[in-house]
């Protein structure tokens, strides 16, 4: 039964001029499995408590955990992670949490789809890592949905790729010099590209904002993939 | 690129999604809280709704609002299973809208 730990920033590394991973130490971790999440607990002088769920973003690794936050403009909690929240400051996290939303590298040898639009790529990303960290010949496909090629998360760790993942970034507003793809929002039709077919039954996990997560879901019905096979997780209206 | 093939299978902004609202989250958002209670992750349950009579997993439940207060409802039919409110001293949680819950266990 998970209780609220203490977790202390060690380090703190910029992914994009508006998303930073938080390495965090948390004596007593219990380790986790890809696609889990933390709730993140804030508590002011005054007594005042907000908390928020992030992904975990890193292969599980002794006390160490990483969150990568994406800085919602306006927002509460994300603004302070990813701006005054400095190495040596404290946060009290409970987990990790979520049975469902997870990838189980011992029992799960079927081809794997993951759909990301923006920050939603973070637990999909915990997924890659654990499969490459367990030498998995489990075959990925990953498909992330982006604005630009400046707020691509992990880019170049996806970049220098690891064998059976093939990595497709869809740019929704600017893509970089030589792509084909015109700029615009995920379609049926880069799924059908890019994605697995539907009758090689795959598990698909779909992360982001609420609003691309029900976009993308219902792609994906209508390519003929099966609901049960499909496994969401909204980040809210926001999440990047 | 527009062909009305597309078009059909939906490449709408999210605003445009189905029934227009992008403000809830998955079941899986519950976990954390749900772990003060039971000794079991209770979002790989699965639960009945009592409405529609339709089964799934909790994780795949509409989680609205946010800590301390949370509702699900069924994503077939809107209705609410689920409702819970976390106070310093207790925990409330409303099941009505939930027939059976069948919880995974490892064998006894
Ligand atoms: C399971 C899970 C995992 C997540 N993992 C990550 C992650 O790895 N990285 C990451 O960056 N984010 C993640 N998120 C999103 C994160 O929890 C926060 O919602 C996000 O950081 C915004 O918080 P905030 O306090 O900065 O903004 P807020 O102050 O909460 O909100 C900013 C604006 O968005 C609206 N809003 C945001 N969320 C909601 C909501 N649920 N209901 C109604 N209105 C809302 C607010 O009304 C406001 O207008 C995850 C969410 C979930 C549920
Ligand atoms: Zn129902």
């Amino acid at each position: 039964m998970p209780r609220w730990l203490t977790a202390a920033l060690l380090e703190r590394r910029e992914e994009t001029a508006t998303a930073s991973t938080l390495v965090l130490d948390v004596p007593g971790w219990p380790g986790h499995l890809p696609g889990q999440h933390v709730d993140v607990r804030l508590t002011a002088e005054d007594g005042y408590s907000t908390q928020r769920s992030y992904s975990l973003a890193a292969a599980p690794d002794g006390d160490r955990l990483e969150l990568t936050v994406q800085r919602v403009p306006d927002g509460e909690v994300s603004p302070y992670l990813t701006g005054e929240f400095s190495v040596g400051d404290l946060v009290e996290v409970r987990g990790p949490v979520g049975g469902w939303f997870v990838w189980r590298p011992d029992e799960q040898k079927e081809p794997v789809l993951l759909v990301a639009g923006g920050s939603g790529i973070v637990p999909l990303m915990a997924m890659v890592r654990v499969r490459a960290a367990a030498g998995s010949r489990v075959p990925f496909r990953l498909v992330a949905s982006v604005r630009g090629p400046a707020d691509r998360l992990y880019g170049a760790e996806l970049d220098r790729g690891s064998p059976g993942l093939d990595t497709t970034w869809i740019h929704t507003r600017t893509a970089p010099p030589g792509v084909v793809r015109a700029p615009g929002r995920l379609t049926a039709q880069d799924l059908a590209d890019w994605g697995w077919p539907a009758d090689f039954e795959p598990t698909v996990y779909v992360c982001g904002p609420t609003g691309f997560v029900e976009t993308a879901a219902g792609l994906l019905v209508a390519l003929g993939h099966h609901p049960a096979r499909i496994r969401t997780e909204r980040f809210g209206p926001s999440g990047g | 690129m527009h062909d009305t093939d597309r078009a059909a299978t939906g490449t709408a902004p999210p605003q445009d999604a189905p029934g227009g609202a992008t403000d809830f989250l998955d079941g899986n958002a519950l976990a954390g809280v749900l772990a003060e209670l039971f000794a079991v992750d209770v979002t790989t349950a699965t639960s009945r709704c009592a409405h529609c009579g339709s089964s799934g997993h909790l994780a795949a439940l509409r989680v609205y609002g946010r800590a301390p207060g949370l509702v699900a409802r069924c994503p077939h039919c809107s209705e609410v299973v689920l409702r819970l409110v976390r106070t310093p001293q207790d925990m409330w949680l409303d099941m009505r809208g939930c027939t059976a819950l069948a919880v995974p266990m490892a064998p006894a």
